[in-house]
């Protein structure tokens, strides 16, 4: 709050609060001089304003409509001590190799936001000014969380450590794999994939993200399968684990019925789908710390936003808000599989979940440092077209703290389910084993997995199927290296 | 039945050879290693008996390894896991985990309805 001590007021109120319309830089909002204060809010939107508009002009609207602008003077602004609740646009610079675009800076008092609220943090800033006409296009890359606010937020209910102590899984990468085919299976059905996938070796099994409670299967069947099967799984090999229960629903009410149920039939964890909304994603977060219970997010629908450069909200914001909203898992992209992630880009959004401390890193998007402040961290799930052959590569890019979900690469194994579960747990063994001795994986990984499976029939199967397939496009959501800091 | 916790379950036992590997890894990483055995391995179990204190000090992989040997003379028939922790600040944990010695006979679990 000492920042906003600084602000100066206009030289003649009178003139600035006269009836009619204002540059918004002239109504405040950009403020080059800033400096921003270790407690406000940072914002580093991509701005491509409309021909005609200054970036600088630009950069102030948006901090003038995400705060506390309308478009024209209104004089209750002297009601208010105005100045602190403006938003200050403090730094405009073209994105390198994007003529148009520009990387605008922008603070907000602390004083803005409510505590431990992502609804009201996101209302503010990304509540209206996306589709702010003299904007062809708007996109916000990242945010710097004050530790002051990080610490009103609960963050993660179990939290990486706390889950593999629970688990008692240490030094290698979860395995997981989802239920396919997403939609049809009979509860019994859908069972017998959950067992024979933990029985073979892997640590979870996963609901899809459109699984709730339909015609073919009601999800008291599901939850009741399901259970029986991971029970059945930890008796047969003596080792925890879990499937992934989907409590997503219409309502809240529904969903805690949900997860109460699995809480009752013994499930480790319970998963939502990011479309149920912040509000409720923080309510399940209060609710799994109450009940001892991981929490599992599928990333429903953020492509929808996080994909194409110039509009939206980068991924690696939305780790930020998960992280502070609190939940356990959150998939976060595999670099090598079938969905769009590029390298560094997804090493970005591992380290703001995983790392307690992230400093400024702007090959890998991260244009603010982050303090998390003790806000325990969030295992990254990598999900989509990953295979065993490339464990040397998932383990290289992905490092440790990771679930690697297999679905089709452990369900469609020629020789049967438990088959690819046992192919993908050698997989990752080995290789794992092969790191920890001083190997070279990245080169050698194709040759240790060569090995393993001399010993391995189901890991030599899997190999001989998918060795070769790559998924290999160019990513849309790429970083725009800048030599030199943008921000703070 | 073959108990799959520990990082190496799938794996063939791992040799003294290949055991000492992973002793260095994790001195490399400063990690402090201790042993721990059981004749109930039930996952729940969170509290294997432990084989003297963490060996915070000592730094040698073949000192380690005679630990290994000893506590595996000792408890032939007890399952014997290895542990690395790391008192990193935010890690303060377990890094590695892996068994050691099993015993002739793995009985299993039931399970209770």
């Amino acid at each position: 709050m000492e920042a906003a001590t600084t602000t100066q007021a206009p030289k003649d109120p009178a003139a600035r609060y006269q009836a009619g319309v204002l540059k918004y830089a002239e109504m405040g909002y950009w403020r080059p001089e800033y400096e921003p204060g270790d407690t406000d809010v940072l914002a580093l939107f991509r701005i491509t304003p409309q021909e005609g508009v200054d970036p600088e002009e630009a950069a102030a609207a948006v901090a003038g409509e995400s705060s506390t602008a309308t478009w024209t003077v209104v004089w209750t602004d002297r009601l208010t001590a105005c100045e602190r609740y403006r938003a200050k646009a403090y730094k405009v610079e073209p994105v390198p190799g994007a003529p148009g675009q520009y990387f605008a800076s922008i603070a907000y008092g602390l004083d803005l936001f409510e505590p431990g609220s992502i609804a009201n943090l996101t209302a503010s800033i990304i509540g209206n000014v996306f589709g702010f006409k003299p904007l062809k296009a708007l996109r916000l890359e990242d945010m710097r969380i004050p530790v002051a606010y990080a610490k009103t937020f609960d963050g993660p209910p179990t939290g990486i450590v706390v889950e593999r102590e629970r688990l008692d899984k240490f030094g290698r990468p979860l395995l997981g794999a989802t239920v396919k085919p997403k939609l049809g299976l009979s509860g019994k059905n859908y069972g017998r994939v959950v067992y024979e996938a933990l029985k073979g070796g892997l640590d979870f099994t996963k609901d899809d993200e459109n699984i709730n409670s339909q015609a073919f299967m009601h999800w008291r069947d599901r939850f009741l399968y399901c259970m029986e099967a991971t029970h059945r799984a930890q008796a047969a090999t003596g080792e925890m684990k879990g499937h992934y229960l989907n409590v997503t629903a219409a309502t809240m009410e529904d969903m805690y019925e949900r997860a109460e149920f699995a809480k009752a039939l013994g499930s480790a964890i319970v998963m939502i789908d990011l479309v149920i909304g912040y509000t409720a994603i923080q309510s399940m977060s209060k609710w799994a710390r109450r009940n001892d219970m991981i929490l599992h997010l599928h990333r429903a629908g953020h492509s929808t936003y996080t994909r194409q450069k110039s509009h939206g909200v980068s991924f690696r914001v939305i780790s930020k808000w998960m992280r502070l909203a609190g939940v356990d898992h959150i998939h976060a992209g595999t670099v090598v599989g079938k969905l769009e992630g590029d390298p560094n880009s997804v090493q970005g959004f591992y380290n703001v979940l995983r790392e307690r401390h992230n400093a400024v890193d702007l090959p890998r998007g991260l244009f603010f440092e982050q303090d998390w402040a003790g806000l325990r961290s969030v295992m990254p799930v990598a999900s989509g077209g990953i295979h065993a052959g490339q464990m040397h590569q998932l383990l290289h890019y992905l490092g440790e703290d990771v679930v690697l979900q297999f679905g089709g690469g452990t369900i469609g194994h020629p020789m049967g389910i438990a088959a690819g579960a046992t192919a993908n747990r050698v997989a990752l063994e080995s290789m794992v084993l092969a790191r920890n001795e001083g190997r070279d994986i990245w080169n050698e990984g194709p040759e240790i997995l060569r090995q393993a499976a001399r010993y391995c029939a189901p890991l030599k199967a899997a190999l001989d199927t998918w060795g070769e397939v790559t998924f290999d496009y160019t990513s849309t959501d790429t970083v725009d290296f800048v030599p030199t800091a943008t921000a703070a | 039945m073959r108990l799959t916790q520990g990082t190496f379950s799938f794996l063939p036992d791992l040799t003294d050879g290949q055991i000492r590997a992973q002793i260095e890894y994790c001195l490399q990483n400063g990690w402090a290693i201790s042993l721990e055995h059981t004749d109930d391995p039930h996952p729940r179990n969170a509290y294997w008996e432990m084989f003297g204190m963490p060996m915070f000090d000592l730094k040698d992989a073949a000192g380690i390894m005679a630990e290994v040997n000893i506590c595996r003379k000792t408890f032939p028939n007890h399952y014997v896991k290895l542990n690395a922790f790391d008192s990193a600040p935010g890690r303060e944990s377990l890094r590695l985990s892996f068994i050691v010695n099993r015993p002739a006979k793995e009985p299993g679990f039931g399970l209770a309805r």
